[in-house]
């Protein structure tokens, strides 16, 4: 298991300092401890979006890997063709590819559905910040119900939220997790796991962003933990053949441990407008995807 | 050498396979898709050492390539149409990132309706994207210009993605005898890919494509226009090489028919030319002196070729299979770009959703068009005239 010794020993990869993030960025979180567990190992493709910007205004750089930045719609082909160069050549390479939430749930969903089908062998991470960030906060097929953004400028969001994890394991690839970068260690030893496995590999990776959910920056991680402590994030990993809910979520499919959902809910601006209606509602949908989720895992685990 | 006779499609197979390509990705897309079946094929009866992708769409297709080529494969993808419209924006993305991609597009028409037939309306779409692109007559030349794609796209002078036009049906369901070398006249001529410009690896802190200063972008634009303009040289020089190999050479990068005396130049790109050459030898018979400038490549354009064989003459006749609706003929209008009315041009377009043109309808035109010059000189020449044929036209 991952320990903070283990990964504070790992050398330092990823994010550098004094990079284009906003303050607080979930993204320069994650891309850390992408760099610390796969450091020499891996090249990076970034589809269109915040880590666009991260990476830096040429000729620096924000991000210590080798980065391809490629166009919104493509990542998951263009690592299918990286990893396939390098098993024509005999070279040893982490392909990974780091998304948003819109580059893989929405408009590169297609082709993240292709590369998981042909089982490539490759890590995709994405970072959801439940929304369409880097352009200012417009809905994504991943923004929850209700959320304001600025094409739900006043409502809030109409649809739920895709729930792409559980999308990609039905794809039956070998390994998928949701992670949350308030987790720093259960993040870090999925990528290792996944690293470790052949075949198609998908992190959906919880990310909290300041200016986008309108939360005070120094909130990044006591949010990213609420939406775990609320049960509104569930942490799971799905490998070797089963299903497990992580330790950090285990105790809380006991609904009666769980913070109130208006601790994490309220921090947030986009959320400010919910009635106790609303409230009560997003509750019910919790507690509904804890209930699929343990169906699922009794059906698979069977 | 040795002698087959294979449609135009399976020839660019034959050529994949002799180029030793590391890695296809495959979408299937009328009337393209043999090429995609007769290498899969060869992929998995080991025929050819490659990987083989079967991706979810033609964007993806150009994407998945694009990686493997970023990672110092030898690539090849081909498409069609409505596919080739939609990898518009990777096509950008493969050119301005200078990779020496290497795809086929079998050209057709672009919907509605629906029609799988040939003209040139996809190919001349993208033409301001940075890629090289021929167009062939024929199958042996659909083979010749698939290998000499490599080598041009990999030079050193050049690295940018290049494009095999050719007619879909005419030239990619149609066979042909032709002449195919072997691995060992080709291996010496084309060895494996260098790493350039770029591999991406592991370990490295290196960025490909991220932001940089406006000025950059401009910067890096103006090589692409240099590696253009080096190019024309690189095609001329790259079709002599093969010469030594294979016997057999076009002219570069246009193909010059019967034009040293002749008054009239017509021009013409694709496998109509070959009907054209008829119209012409029927026409020079006639006594009429009439000759053909064959685009080879419209990308870069072979400004040379047009000034030297069309401003000596009295009038230029350029036939369009490709339309700019609201302004003409997408080929007369890059001839009469570069003669700047130093010779009047005039734009005929034609064979549209793969209406077919035969020898006698050219030479008919043909006739019509030198008639109406030396009635009337002062005619209005850049007007674009289209040969409709059929239905209520009568």
């Amino acid at each position: 298991m991952m320990s903070l010794p283990k990964l504070a020993s790992y050398k330092s990869r990823g994010t550098l300092p004094g990079n284009p993030a906003c303050p607080a960025c979930p993204h320069n979180i994650g891309l850390k401890i992408v760099g610390k567990v796969l450091g020499d190992r891996a090249v990076v493709v970034v589809p269109a979006g915040c880590t666009s910007i991260i990476s830096g205004v040429w000729p620096k750089a924000g991000i210590d890997l080798p980065i391809l930045h490629v166009p919104f719609a493509s990542a998951g082909a263009v690592a299918s063709g990286l990893k396939a160069a390098y098993e024509m050549k005999g070279e040893d390479a982490v392909v990974v590819v780091w998304s948003g939430d819109g580059g893989a749930a929405d408009i590169g969903f297609a082709t993240l559905s292709g590369a998981a089908i042909r089982n490539e062998d490759i890590i995709v991470i994405v970072s959801d910040n439940e929304a369409y960030m880097n352009t200012g906060i417009q809905a994504s097929g991943t923004t929850p119900w209700k959320a304001l953004t600025t094409t739900s400028p006043i409502h809030g969001k109409t649809e739920e939220k895709k729930d792409l994890a559980m999308i990609m394991l039905l794809h039956k690839i070998p390994y998928v997790a949701t992670a949350s970068i308030a987790y720093p260690l259960d993040f870090a030893e999925k990528i290792r796991r996944a690293s470790e496995i052949r075949g198609f590999k998908f992190i959906h990776l919880h990310s909290p962003c300041p200016p986008g959910w309108r939360f005070e920056g120094g909130k990044t991680i006591e949010i990213g933990k609420l939406a775990v402590e609320t049960g509104a994030w569930i942490l799971w990993e799905y490998r070797e053949g089963r299903l497990e809910i992580s330790r950090a979520s285990k105790k809380f499919l006991d609904k009666g441990v769980r913070k109130p959902l208006k601790e994490y809910l309220m921090l947030q601006g986009r959320f400010k407008h919910l009635t106790e209606n609303d409230i009560k509602y997003i509750e019910e949908k919790i507690e509904e995807n804890w209930r699929y989720l343990k169906l699922i895992s009794d059906i698979i685990n069977r | 050498m040795m002698k087959k006779v294979l449609i135009g499609n399976v020839a660019i197979a034959e050529a994949i396979r002799l180029a030793r390509v590391d890695v296809i990705s495959a979408y299937p897309i009328t009337p393209q898709t043999i090429i995609v079946e007769k290498l899969a094929e060869m992929v998995d009866s080991g025929e050819l050492d490659a990987k083989y992708i079967r991706v979810d769409s033609e964007h993806s297709a150009l994407a998945a390539v694009y990686g493997a080529s970023a990672a110092g494969s030898r690539v090849f993808t081909a498409t069609s149409s409505h596919g080739l419209l939609y990898m518009y924006e990777m096509l950008w993305w493969v050119a301005n990132s200078r990779l020496p991609v290497v795809m086929a597009v079998v050209t057709r028409s672009l919907g509605p309706p629906w029609n799988i037939h040939t003209d040139h309306q996809d190919a001349l779409t993208i033409r301001d994207a940075g890629w090289i692109i021929g167009f062939a007559e024929n199958v042996q030349e659909v083979f010749d210009m698939t290998l000499q794609s490599y080598k041009i796209s990999e030079d050193k002078r050049v690295l940018l993605p290049s494009i095999i036009a050719l007619d879909g049906f005419i030239l990619s369901h149609t066979a042909e005898p032709l002449e195919l070398p072997s691995h060992e006249d080709i291996d010496g001529w084309l060895p494996p890919r260098e790493p350039l410009p770029f591999v991406m690896k592991p370990g490295e802190g290196f960025a490909v494509g991220n932001l940089g200063p406006d000025e950059v972008t401009m910067e890096l634009r103006w090589y692409i226009w240099r590696a253009m303009e080096r190019a024309k040289k690189v095609i001329i020089d790259i079709d002599k090489e093969y010469e030594e190999i294979a016997g057999r050479s076009y002219g570069g990068l246009t193909e010059k028919y019967r034009v040293e005396d002749a008054d009239y130049i017509v021009v013409g790109m694709g496998s109509w030319s070959g009907d054209m050459k008829e119209a012409i030898d029927i026409l020079r018979d006639e006594g009429y002196k009439v000759g053909l400038l064959r685009i080879r490549y419209i990308r870069p354009l072979p400004d040379f070729d047009i000034i030297k064989y069309c401003v000596p003459a009295k009038a230029v006749l350029v036939y369009d299979r490709a339309v700019s609706m609201g302004y003409g003929g997408i080929l007369a209008g890059e001839i009469s770009s570069i003669l700047r009315g130093k010779t009047p041009v005039k734009s005929v377009v034609a064979g549209l959703g793969g209406v077919d043109m035969r020898s006698e309808e050219f030479v008919d035109s043909i006739k019509r068009f030198i008639e109406e010059y030396e009635m009337d000189k002062d005619v209005e020449w850049l007007n674009t005239y289209w040969l409709l044929k059929g239905g209520d036209e009568g």
